[in-house]
């Protein structure tokens, strides 16, 4: 029985992460970094411990140091929340050592699915659809343009050890190819120090949609419908909900098959997001893996009623899941925005000091928050400051709720993505729902260059 | 003359170009980092780098000046 858990994590998720505990009567023990010992979720545990200086590698990265902490502690188990050490398969071993709980899969299971590569093969012998692409790193500019015409333009050349958008670039000619390829694999290499590349076909007007995932040690699987999360700027999610507006019931239930069957097949265990790609005529292609909890988990939780770190904590502890797939029934709508400490324009970081910090209140009105009023933002961790999450009975309801909490939503000091967050719940090809990957590009980015001319 | 100027505030994570390379238009000079995100800074112009004017390691503030091209 897990009585005391350590949050290797910070910000948000940190403080979410705890309030469940409180709510199971869990001891937790927070750590930070010397950038957030002002922090609300260090105040909010019942122990906390300085990590080391603000960057990573010498605090939220340092395996060694959060495992003699925990150990020092007592504590049964750790949570890594996302980012950071979530998909760290050498840090569960750690845990694993350490005789302490990974609240999360198997280190095997996580490593498999943590490569881009093994990922797409591992869903491809579980039967589920990929984007047509590579199934190994291509080896050459020659190698690539032989793919392309298996493939077809247009075509997305990413990088293998990629992340944050880095080494990615859509192709649209055999030239483009040629000129790309070399260019994205020296950056990668200078970035990450492997400059090996693989490609797939870019699917035109395709949604991002996912399935978010609940898998007991007893074997059983089930899935908490599907959250949609087009919206995105540099390939990070913007605003997210659930459900999609444009899926049929039929494509949900194949997609929810699909991602049970496959997290079943590899042995899976503990809440996981299966991503896919989505085009207008609802085929559906799996995309990545993520094995933790993600960001936009609370749009989820409002449309099932489910506490997801909750759930996590009893799949930890061994039991097994108390419902079935037939007792899950989606209620209403959700939706999330995260807000970002940035330019909404040109969506460069704004690290800063919040002077006044006032979220929006209310009855369906669900804050996630990092930061609080007279607040240094640092620029040492993501940009994303909080979350903002609405419930109604209808879509078009949530969104008059999204409206009017944004509207009451201040922040001083620091730019943020506010002012784009409101833009886009005006929009109508987001009010009609027909937002795809590419709306940033197509529609925010264009509307708001008319507006300053 | 072209001054290389930082379009965000960051640290200078890398630095991918020495004093007296010749450089093309839209090459990368530095990377800046800030908020986990890696940001290429490349000189608008093709020429010679006359002056580098920030280490790795270094806080720079949006507008300021990273490197001279000429």
């Amino acid at each position: 029985m897990i009585k005391k858990i350590l949050i290797a994590n910070r910000g948000e998720i940190a403080a979410r992460i705890i309030r469940t505990c409180k709510k199971l009567s869990i001891q937790t023990v927070a750590v930070y970094s010397e950038a957030d010992q002002k922090a609300p979720f260090v105040e909010m545990a019942d122990e906390s411990f300085l990590l080391g200086p603000p960057r990573v590698n010498e605090s939220y990265l340092n395996v060694d140091k959060i495992i003699s902490i925990a150990k020092k502690t007592k504590v049964d188990a750790i949570h890594p929340g996302y980012g950071f050490l979530s998909e760290n398969g050498q840090f569960v071993e750690k845990c694993d050592t350490a005789g302490i709980i990974f609240i999360g899969p198997k280190g095997d299971v996580m490593e498999k699915m943590g490569s881009k590569i093994e990922a797409r093969n591992a869903m491809k012998a579980a039967g589920v659809p990929v984007v047509p692409g590579t199934d190994g790193v291509v080896a050459s500019v020659d190698d690539a343009l032989v793919i392309a015409q298996e493939i077809g333009y247009p075509i997305m050349l990413k990088a293998s050890a990629g992340g944050g958008g880095i080494g990615m670039q859509v192709v649209q000619s055999d030239e483009e190819l040629s000129k790309a390829f070399e260019s994205n694999s020296k950056r990668a290499q200078s970035f990450f120090g492997d400059g090996s590349m693989f490609m797939e076909k870019k699917l035109e007007n395709a949604r991002h949609i996912e399935i978010q995932l609940l898998a007991d040690k007893h074997g059983n699987a089930i899935h908490l419908f599907e959250r949609d999360c087009s919206i995105q700027r540099r390939n990070q999610k913007v605003v997210e909900e659930a459900p999609s507006h444009f899926l049929s019931s039929e494509t949900r239930e194949k997609m929810g098959k699909a991602a049970t069957d496959a997290v079943k097949a590899i042995g899976y265990t503990n809440a996981g997001t299966i991503e896919f790609l989505v085009d207008m005529d609802e085929n559906f292609y799996f995309l990545e893996m993520n094995t933790r909890i993600q960001v936009e988990h609370p749009v989820t939780e409002e449309i099932t009623g489910l506490d997801i770190v909750e759930e996590q904590i009893n799949i930890a502890n061994g039991r097994a899941l108390t419902f079935k797939q037939d007792d899950l029934l989606i209620d209403g709508h959700s939706i999330e925005v995260r807000i970002y400490a940035e330019d909404p324009v040109t969506f460069f970081p704004s690290p800063g000091h919040i002077t006044t910090f006032k979220a929006p209140s209310g009855e369906n009105v669900r804050n996630e928050l990092a930061v609080t009023s007279d607040f240094d933002v640092t620029p040492f961790y993501d940009p994303m400051i909080g979350k903002l999450i609405v419930k109604a009975d209808t879509r078009d309801q949530a969104i008059s709720a999204m409206k009017s909490a944004l509207s009451e939503y201040q922040v001083d000091g620091i730019k943020t993505n506010i002012p784009m967050l409101r833009e886009i719940m005006n929009m109508e090809a987001f009010t009609e729902a027909r937002a795809t990957t590419a709306f940033v590009n197509e529609h925010y980015l264009p509307m708001m260059k008319k507006k300053t001319n | 003359m072209e001054e290389v100027k930082a379009s965000m505030a960051g640290s200078v994570w890398k630095i991918t170009v020495a004093e007296g390379d010749k450089i093309t238009e839209d090459q990368d000079v530095v990377i800046l980092e800030s908020m986990k995100m890696e940001i290429p800074i490349a000189s608008e112009s093709a020429g010679t780098v006359k002056e580098i004017k920030v280490a790795e390691g270094d806080f720079v503030n949006e507008g300021d000046t990273i490197a001279v091209i000429e």
